[in-house]
């Protein structure tokens, strides 16, 4: 027998097979898989692809979250789905021609990005929109502002599972804004409205009557809009306390807009650049106290009223006048070489474009800094040990537009 | 008390719900293809060629100078000169459009075409039910589909085309009275030459420029 006992048994046993599961512990058909070593989970944690076809990612964005039950522990954004290839297709058009692709950066606020990419133009060549031109910039980007906020908050709230109510009667409202920016340039969305050292066209005869009418019935709105959500207890206890986003590091990760504010740092470029003419408005910067998802959605609503305020003396203030700068040509424009760097404070945060000029009638280089891609970078730290309910919602309160992410 | 928020919200629901009924001023819509809405004065879809009197052939304004293809942001507008030349609206000779398409697929309706045309030729319609059942064919736009009346211009831009008929008719009474003074002119200067003064004839007058 002892030569029997020698010998190897016919069939050996794979090195890494799991121990057999003791007795009575279960199914003996299921076994546990062997830990990745490199891996950090301990095999409780679920990796989830949120998007790029989820209905909250507002557009085509992909979240991977790592979630451990309900919390988040783990979360990557990715962008790029929506690349148009902006800045070098801008590299080898003409100056005006990069104009209507900037309507579609952030498409629900076309006539902003237009007054950036023309600030940049105009700073670079030293062109000066006449005053008129200037009045109609300030109307119009309130404007955008109102409808973008607006229809942020019906966003929001559909993240949050009211769907339907708040986004109609949001809706409802940047009608008639949009109905105005049809009159005025010919399109609801993609204006492609202002040129270099002023406006396209004069603003169509009853224009003014018709916009006074909008902004006199908005403060209405808001109140109504605000009995229906503020102190909705539902929303002020999904929102409350949830995607903090502490001050010291809103302003380390170059955050800015609304979001910046929320978190309580007085910083508006109408009031720090004053571009425009933006010093002749008093108006004042609603900052937040938390920096959470509910002090970003109130403060929203109080830059509404504000830009209502804007907006009132703006239409009553407007002169008449030339609405474009003589010196300013359509046809064979050519800025001399040099550099220049022009923002605003959009709806999102600050909007701003950076270009160089080698005195060719392209830009040598054509620069977007899009606030939505920058604020969208904090993502992570907002909803770490969050659910993953709220994940939606803190997306839903940075108020992206995938256009301008992707570009 | 909790819920009081809600039903707040609730009655505010109620208040839109019920003021549908008995004000129009709440009703904000319309149903879509039985009734329409009036047409903005400035709204855009795509681009058309204006020409001027009965034949399209003829009165086409276009002179074919290949700006708004170079200028044309997605580069939808293709164009091909004609070898030969055609008078324009103020008796000049000018190239006409051989081809001229715009490939509406990938037109952005951003006017732009219109902006840096120098002879009023192109502007905006707005027509936008242009569904096709050819997507290749149906939406590349040639010359003959794309040249409409000016008085269709007339019909959905009024303003604007009142503006651009304005400022054509000035440049013809400008190129027509400098014309008249040109033949009023030389036919002086050939009297003057006429009555046996020796003074040497003046150089005859260098036609007419052409407009700018």
């Amino acid at each position: 027998m002892t030569t029997g006992a020698e010998q190897p048994p016919a069939v050996e046993p794979i090195p890494s097979a799991p121990a057999p599961a003791p007795e009575g512990s279960g199914n003996p058909n299921f076994t546990i898989l062997p830990k990745d070593a490199t891996d950090d989970s301990d095999g409780q944690l679920l990796e989830v692809a949120m998007g790029p076809q989820h209905p909250s990612t507002h557009g085509v964005f992909r979240m991977d979250v790592v979630l451990d039950g309900e919390k988040v522990v783990k979360l990557k954004p990715v962008f790029g789905y929506l690349h148009r290839n902006h800045e070098k297709i801008a590299e080898n058009t003409t100056y005006l021609a990069s104009m209507p692709y900037t309507d579609r950066l952030d498409y629900f606020c076309s006539l902003t990005n237009n007054w950036a990419y023309a600030l940049s133009v105009e700073k670079l060549t030293g062109l000066q929109p006449p005053e008129r031109a200037e009045y109609i910039r300030v109307i119009t980007a309130e404007l955008t502002r109102l409808v973008n906020h607006t229809c942020l908050i019906g966003f929001l709230l559909q993240d949050m599972g009211a769907l339907g109510t708040p986004l109609m009667y949001a809706f409802r409202e940047r009608e008639w804004i949009l109905d105005l920016f049809e009159s005025l340039s010919g399109s609801r969305m993609m204006c492609n409205y202002m040129r270099f050292g002023g406006c396209r066209v004069d603003l169509p005869a009853g224009w003014l009557e018709q916009a006074r009418k909008v902004v006199d019935s908005y403060p209405a709105f808001l109140d109504e809009f605000e009995t229906l959500l503020t102190e909705n207890e539902i929303l002020v206890a999904r929102t409350q306390g949830v995607g903090i986003l502490p001050a010291d590091l809103a302003v380390n990760a170059s955050i800015t807009g609304p979001m910046l504010r929320a978190s309580g740092v007085n910083y508006d470029l109408r009031k720090v650049d004053k571009y425009g003419i933006y010093d002749r408005f008093d108006f004042r910067v609603p900052l937040g106290d938390h920096g959470d998802t509910f002090d970003r959605y109130m403060i929203r609503m109080l830059e509404m009223r504000e830009s209502v305020k804007i907006l009132d003396k703006a239409l009553r203030d407007i002169p008449t006048g030339p609405i474009m700068d003589p010196k300013a040509k359509i046809r064979g424009f050519r800025p001399k070489a040099g550099e220049a760097y022009g923002r605003i404070e959009g709806p999102k945060g600050e909007l701003g474009f950076y270009l160089i000029s080698d005195g060719s009638p392209n830009p040598y280089r054509y620069r977007v800094r899009p606030p939505s891609l920058i604020n969208l970078t904090i993502l992570e730290d907002m909803c770490l040990g969050q659910d993953v309910a709220d994940v939606v919602i803190i997306l839903g309160s940075v108020d992206i537009v995938l256009g301008e992410v992707d570009r | 008390m909790l819920g009081e928020g809600i039903i707040k919200g609730m009655a505010e629901t109620a208040k839109n719900f019920l003021g549908s009924y008995h004000d129009p001023e709440r009703m904000v819509t319309v149903q879509f293809p039985e009734e329409r809405l009036p047409a903005k004065e400035a709204a855009r879809s795509f681009p058309f060629l204006v020409f001027d009197g009965q034949d399209a052939e003829k009165g086409l304004r276009c002179v074919a100078c290949q700006i708004c293809e170079k200028e044309c942001p997605p580069q939808c507008i293709y164009i091909t000169k004609s070898k030969d030349k055609k008078p324009d609206y103020v008796g000049k000779a000018q190239f006409y459009p051989a081809v001229f398409d715009i490939d509406i697929s990938v037109c952005m309706s951003c006017q732009i075409c219109v902006e840096v045309c120098p002879f009023e030729a192109i502007k905006m319609d707005n027509d936008v039910e242009l569904s096709n059942t050819d997507r290749f064919g149906g939406l590349l736009l040639n010359k003959q589909l794309l040249a409409k009346p000016n008085s269709h211009f007339h019909k959905i831009h009024p303003t604007e085309a009142d503006e651009v008929d304005g400022r054509l008719a000035a440049e013809k009474a400008k190129v027509e009275a400098k014309a008249k003074a040109d033949a009023e002119a030389k036919a002086k200067a050939a009297a003057a030459g006429a009555a046996g003064a020796p003074a040497p004839k003046p150089a005859p007058k260098p036609p007419t420029p052409p407009p700018a």
